[in-house]
């Protein structure tokens, strides 16, 4: 969209930024990959490393969806530059599963049906990992406080909820 | 969004040189408010300056009885640290009441202190704003302006400080470490931030290129009788309309000592030392409580959307003051107020 400010600013880079090499390990493996600096964490991954598990829904930190795990912490990938997390464990919805094995909280989304379109799921599931180790909530009540990063647009909440609690009991 | 050049400070003297030769940098920390604001055009730095891996990360007592945090410390770990849960849980209830737990993950100690405001036509460039285009006018005044700020605007501005923890930190009187070319100096919290005045393009007295290198708590934690209240749209992960940070020193029914402080209603955490000397020598009640609220929000006014807070802060603040006197401090979780 054309902004009065937009252009001016523009003007004031004095010389094109250069891409940047990184390394990351995603989902146990290395990869080796170059940036701009104003690539995010999600951007490297869905469109860099074609893992787009993890979902774009607003981009400025607001619904949760782009929720990944960095060495072992959840945090929203958008609002991080891929270049200041150099060296780090990223794991995405696509590493959680383990020999053809579903994540535990994988399958308790499908058994209490925690989702409808499934747009937020990825980022609840990994949200939902890190609640777990974090080791802070236990009651219905605090899984609710300490999950309200992560929105859902069909309102699944009380069987994510759910989810969640059978994810806790068997772990 | 401005493109950009990204490089890594290696220590605190390092971020000091690089931030003083190029005037149009910025710090990163946490990302969480920088990385929303460029993608808006609100900000367009041409280099960026990681300090997110500065040795910034611990949680010290201090020789004088209270305790260091380092400003790389994430406001999640903050929050949960032995020493701020025990003896400063007024700080710890206020980190928690803000944002996610994904963005309090990434968020820091410092960069929560200079975070900026949510004023709606600060973040929609095609409007007049002077905190984002000084002299351009304030479009809120006569806008839409339910979330702004009742007490201590200008004509020029009327936008809050958003900031939860930084309403717990002034109630607690802590200070502010800094470190610039010339040297290192300490802010108390309450010169930290400043009111919008004719320049509202300045949100702190924090220098362009200054670091906040920690924040130091006083002894005194008030962990008996306090609470923090947030009253917003919803009940988690929204911005404060009105949020009060009540501490007291009880002597059975006689208060000893008071700190009160409210957000969501001014530039910076609002605070009066009258309101809280009124309250001391007092029996912790209801009377006691409407005269201090009353004190702290004298000259409030409203700007049409937001004429409500006036009522909403004097309620927040008896009910808040109250819960602090009785030790039931408001719950995070269940979320009823009581
Ligand atoms: C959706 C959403 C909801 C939110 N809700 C709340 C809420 O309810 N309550 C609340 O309090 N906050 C809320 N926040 C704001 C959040 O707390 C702040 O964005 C965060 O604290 C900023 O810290 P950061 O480290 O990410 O800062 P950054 O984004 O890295 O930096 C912010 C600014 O501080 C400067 N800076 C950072 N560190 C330093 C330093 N050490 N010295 C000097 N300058 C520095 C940077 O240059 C930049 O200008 C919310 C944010 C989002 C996106
Ligand atoms: S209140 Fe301040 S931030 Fe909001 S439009 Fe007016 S000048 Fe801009
Ligand atoms: S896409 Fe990151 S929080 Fe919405
Ligand atoms: S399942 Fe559709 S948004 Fe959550």
């Amino acid at each position: 969209m054309a902004r009065s400010g937009t252009a001016r600013r523009v003007t004031r880079a004095a010389t094109v930024p250069e891409k940047i090499p990184i390394r990351l390990t995603v989902n146990g493996s290395q990869m080796e990959l170059t940036v701009a600096p104003w690539t995010t964490l999600l951007d490297a991954l869905r469109d860099h490393l074609d893992l787009t598990g993890t979902k774009k829904g607003c981009d400025h930190g607001q619904c949760g969806a782009c929720t990944v795990l960095v060495d072992g912490r959840r945090i929203n990938s958008c609002l991080t530059l891929a270049v200041m997390k150099e060296g780090a464990e990223i794991t995405t919805i696509e590493g959680l599963a383990r020999d053809g094995e579903l994540h535990p909280l994988q399958q308790a989304f499908i058994d209490q049906d925690a989702f409808q379109c499934g747009y937020c799921t990825s980022g609840q599931i990994c949200s939902a990992a890190g609640l777990i180790a974090e080791g802070k909530a236990r009651t219905p009540d605090e899984i609710r406080e300490l999950m309200s990063g992560n929105i859902c647009r069909c309102g699944a909440y009380p069987n994510i909820v759910a989810a969640i609690l059978q994810a806790m009991e068997r772990s | 969004m401005t493109p950009f050049q990204y490089a890594r400070a290696n220590d605190v003297a390092d971020a000091i040189k690089q931030i003083a030769t190029d005037p149009s940098a910025k710090f990163i920390a946490g990302g969480t408010n920088l990385i929303d604001l460029i993608k808006y055009d609100v900000e367009g730095p041409t280099r960026l300056i990681d300090i997110s891996h500065l040795p910034l990360r611990s949680v010290e007592p201090t020789a004088a009885g209270g305790v260091l945090i380092g400003a790389m410390v994430p406001n999640t770990d903050l929050a949960y640290h032995p020493l701020i849960e025990q003896r400063y849980p007024l700080l710890a209830r206020a980190i928690m009441s803000g944002a996610s737990q994904q963005l309090r993950n990434m968020a820091s100690t410092g960069g929560n202190l200079v975070q900026r405001t949510r004023c709606f036509y600060f973040y929609d460039t095609t409007t007049p704003c002077n905190k984002r285009e000084p002299g351009s006018g304030c479009s809120a005044i006569d806008g839409v302006n339910r979330i702004n700020a009742i007490l201590g605007t200008s004509e020029a501005c009327i936008a809050t400080h958003p900031s939860d923890m930084c309403v717990a930190l002034a109630a607690l009187e802590a200070a502010v470490h800094v470190a610039g070319p010339a040297g290192t100096r300490t802010i108390a919290l309450a010169d930290f931030h400043r009111l919008p005045g004719n320049t509202p393009q300045r949100d702190t007295n924090l220098e362009p290129d200054e670091i906040i290198t920690a924040i130091e708590l006083p002894s005194k934690g008030f962990s008996a009788n306090y609470s923090y209240l947030k009253i917003r749209d919803r009940l988690s992960y929204a911005f404060a309309l009105v949020s009060v940070a009540a501490a007291l020193e009880l002597d059975g029914d006689t208060i000893k000592d008071a700190r009160l402080a409210l957000g969501g209603v001014a530039h910076k955490p609002w605070r009066s030392s009258a309101a809280e000397t009124v309250l001391r020598g007092e029996r912790a009640d209801a009377s006691a409580f409407a005269r201090a609220a009353d004190i702290l929000l004298h000259g409030a006014k409203g700007y049409g959307h937001n004429n409500f807070k006036i009522g909403l802060a004097r309620r927040a603040i008896m009910r808040t003051l109250g819960q602090a006197a009785r030790g039931t401090p408001q719950s995070n979780s269940d979320k009823k107020i009581r």
